[in-house]
C-alpha cells in the first residue's frame, strides 16, 4: 500500500518532530526511523527531508549543529527545541482531533454498510 | 569543493574509485543549483553515502547502489525547487559580496585593496584638479584614474613582472607625450588627444584584465564583457550617488549650510574616480554569479535601434542636399555605429554558440545592414565636403574611426549572414569581434600621439 503524497506531506512535520523528541538525530537516521515506524509503507523522496528540516530550523522548532560521523564525514545533527516540543504538543492535539473524527466516520460508514440507509429503500 | 568533505571513505580508498567518481560528479551537478548551498550538498552527500552503504549491505554492487540511492534522493529539479522555496534568499545571495565563503580573508583583503585604490584614484584627481589647469586635467583624466584600476586588475590577476612592465611603459610614455606636446590651448588636436587618450589607456587596462594574455580571443571577449558590465554598474552607482547627494544637499540647505561649493571642489573629484574602481570590483565579484545585464539590454534595444536607423535612413535619403552638414554628422554617425557595434558585440558575447540561428540573429543582421546603409548615405555626403574643403584633424579622426567601424560591421554582417545560412560557425563571428578590437586602440594611439605633430598642434 502506498500512502497518498499529500498525506505524507501533512504528517511529515509531526513525524520529524516526534522522532527528534526522542533524541538528537540526523537526516538519514530520521528517514530510517520513519521507515521502521511505518513498516516501510511511508516512502519519502530522500532529498525532500532536508528542505523540511531547514524550514523547521528557520522556524526555531529544531536546532542544527555540525558534527562528524564515525567515519569522519561532516554530518548535520538536529535537536528539538522547547518551541519544537510545544509545536509537537499542538500538532498532536490537532491530529487527535482529526483521528477521532475519522474514527467516527469510519464507524458510521461501517454501520452504513451493514444497515443500508432506509431512504434508499424507499426509492427502490 | 568545500574543505573537509573531499576526503573519501578511509575504509575504501581503492576498490570504490568508480563510486567516488560518481559521487563527485553528483556533487558537481547538485552544486550547480543556486538554491542548494555547499553545506546542503555536504549534508545530502552524507545521506547518499549512508544509503549506498546500506544498499550494498543488501547485496547490490557499487553501481546499482549508487543508482538507487540517487533515484531515492529525488530528481534534481524537484529538489532544487523545494530548496528554492525554503531558501529563496539564496537566489539573490549574489548581493552578498564578502560572504561566508571559504577564502574569506582574501575577500576582506580584496575589499581593503579596492578601497585603498579607490581612495588613491580620488585623491590623485583631487590633487590634480586643485593644482593643474582644466585643460591639463582633461588631457590627463584617464592617466589619473585608470592606473589605479589597472593596478587592481594586475593585483587580482597576480601578473608577472614582464606584464607589469608592459603596463607601466604605456602609461609613462603616454603621460610624457601628452604633457610635453606644445598644444595650442583651444586647438582641435588637443580636444582629439583628450578624447583618444582614454581609449588608449583602456587598451592598457585590457592588458591588465587579461593578465597579459591579450592574444587570447576568449580573454579579450571577457574584457569586452567586463567593459559592458562596468558601464552598467558605473551608471547605477552614479545614479545612486546623485540621488544621495541631492538629498544631502537639500537637507543641508534646510539647516542653512550650502553644500554646492564643496560639490565641485571636493565631492565630485573624490567620488567620481573612486566609484569607477568600486564598480570594477563589483563586476569582478559578481561575474559567474549573476546573469550579465549588458546582453539583456541588447535584446531590448536591438529592435528599437533598428526602427531608429530605418527612420534615420528615410530622413537622410529624402533630405536632398547634405553638402551643408558639418563634421557633426560624421561624429554622429560614428556614435550610431559604435552603438550598433556594442549591440552586436554584447549579444554575440552572451549567445550560446551551439544554439541554431534564431529570429533574433536575423534581426541583428538587419540592424547591421541598416546601420551600414545609413552610414553610406552620410559618408557620401561627407566625402564631397571633404573633397571641397580638405581634411581637418577632426574630420580625419572621425573619418578614420568611421572607416574602421565600417570594416568591422561589414565583415560582421558577412559572417553573421553566413552563420544564419549555416555556412560558418558562430565562433568565426565571435573571433572576428575581438580580433578587430586592437585596430581601435591603434587608431586611438595615432590620434593621440601622431596627429598633434602632423597637424602642427592646432
Amino acid at each position: 500500500m502506498r500512502i497518498d503524497k499529500d498525506l505524507v506531506a501533512a504528517s511529515a512535520t509531526p513525524l520529524v518532530l516526534g522522532i527528534l523528541a526522542d533524541g538528537e538525530s540526523y537526516g538519514y537516521a530520521i528517514l530510517k526511523r520513519v521507515d521502521e515506524l511505518s513498516g516501510g509503507r511511508m516512502q519519502w523522496t530522500d532529498g525532500m527531508l532536508y528542505p523540511l528540516l531547514h524550514r523547521l530550523e528557520r522556524l526555531g522548532l529544531v536546532e542544527a549543529s555540525w558534527g562528524t560521523s564515525d567515519v569522519g564525514r561532516r554530518r548535520k545533527h538536529y535537536a528539538i527545541t522547547a518551541a519544537g516540543r510545544e509545536a509537537l504538543v499542538e500538532r498532536q492535539a490537532q491530529w487527535d482531533v482529526v483521528a477521532h473524527a475519522l474514527q467516527q466516520v469510519w464507524r458510521s460508514a461501517q454501520d452504513g454498510l451493514q444497515n443500508p440507509p432506509r431512504v434508499a429503500e424507499g426509492w427502490a | 569543493m568545500a574543505p573537509g568533505t573531499a576526503a573519501p571513505d578511509a575504509a575504501s580508498p581503492g576498490p570504490h574509485a568508480a563510486l567516488e567518481a560518481q559521487i563527485d560528479q553528483w556533487r558537481g551537478y547538485v552544486r550547480r543549483r543556486e538554491a542548494i548551498s555547499a553545506a546542503d550538498v555536504d549534508e545530502m552527500e552524507d545521506h547518499l553515502r549512508e544509503r549506498v552503504e546500506d544498499l550494498r549491505a543488501t547485496g547490490l554492487d557499487d553501481d546499482e547502489a549508487f543508482l538507487v540511492a540517487v533515484k531515492r534522493m529525488g530528481t534534481l529539479d524537484d529538489l532544487s525547487r523545494e530548496f528554492a522555496q525554503e531558501h529563496s534568499e539564496r537566489l539573490w545571495k549574489q548581493l552578498v559580496l564578502v560572504g561566508e565563503q571559504p577564502g574569506r580573508t582574501r575577500s576582506w583583503r580584496e575589499l581593503a585593496v579596492v578601497l585603498g585604490l579607490a581612495a588613491g584614484a580620488g585623491v590623485a584627481t583631487k590633487i590634480a584638479t586643485s593644482v593643474l589647469d582644466e585643460d591639463v586635467v582633461a588631457l590627463n583624466a584617464a592617466l589619473l584614474v585608470l592606473p589605479f584600476l589597472t593596478a587592481y586588475l594586475a593585483w587580482k590577476r597576480q601578473v608577472t613582472a614582464r606584464v607589469v612592465g608592459a603596463l607601466v611603459v604605456p602609461f609613462v610614455a603616454l603621460g610624457l607625450v601628452l604633457n610635453l606636446y606644445p598644444f595650442e590651448p583651444t586647438g582641435s588636436t588637443l580636444v582629439l588627444a583628450v578624447l583618444a587618450a582614454p581609449a588608449v589607456v583602456w587598451a592598457v587596462v585590457g592588458v591588465a584584465y587579461v593578465g597579459g594574455r591579450w592574444r587570447s580571443d576568449a580573454r579579450r571577449m571577457d574584457f569586452m564583457r567586463f567593459t559592458g558590465e562596468l558601464a552598467v554598474y558605473y551608471t547605477l552607482i552614479a545614479i545612486g550617488g546623485g540621488v544621495l547627494l541631492g538629498l544631502t544637499t537639500v537637507t543641508f540647505s534646510l539647516a542653512g549650510v550650502d553644500l554646492e561649493p564643496y560639490l565641485d571642489t571636493w565631492i565630485l573629484p573624490l567620488c567620481v574616480p573612486a566609484a569607477l574602481i568600486v564598480a570594477a570590483w563589483l563586476v569582478e565579484a559578481k561575474q559567474n554569479v549573476v546573469e550579465n545585464i549588458a546582453p539583456v539590454l541588447t535584446r531590448v534595444f536591438t529592435p528599437l535601434t533598428l526602427v531608429m536607423l530605418l527612420a534615420a535612413f528615410v530622413v537622410l535619403a529624402t533630405a536632398g542636399d547634405l553638402a551643408d552638414v558639418d563634421r557633426e554628422l560624421l561624429i554622429l554617425m560614428d556614435a550610431i555605429l559604435v552603438l550598433v557595434l556594442c549591440l552586436l558585440l554584447y549579444s554575440v558575447s552572451a549567445r550560446d554558440p551551439l544554439a541554431p540561428p534564431s529570429f533574433f540573429d536575423g534581426l541583428q543582421v538587419l540592424l547591421v545592414v541598416a546601420a551600414l546603409a545609413v552610414d553610406a548615405v552620410a559618408l557620401t555626403a561627407m566625402l564631397t565636403r571633404i573633397a571641397e574643403f580638405g581634411l581637418s584633424p577632426n574630420k580625419t579622426a572621425a573619418l578614420g574611426l568611421n572607416l574602421l567601424l565600417l570594416v568591422h560591421l561589414a565583415w560582421s554582417a558577412v559572417l553573421a549572414t553566413a552563420f544564419l545560412r549555416g555556412r560558418r560557425p558562430l565562433a568565426d563571428l565571435v573571433a572576428w569581434q575581438t580580433r578587430f578590437l586592437p585596430a581601435y586602440a591603434g587608431w586611438a594611439v595615432l590620434v593621440a600621439v601622431v596627429f598633434p605633430p602632423v597637424f602642427g598642434f592646432v
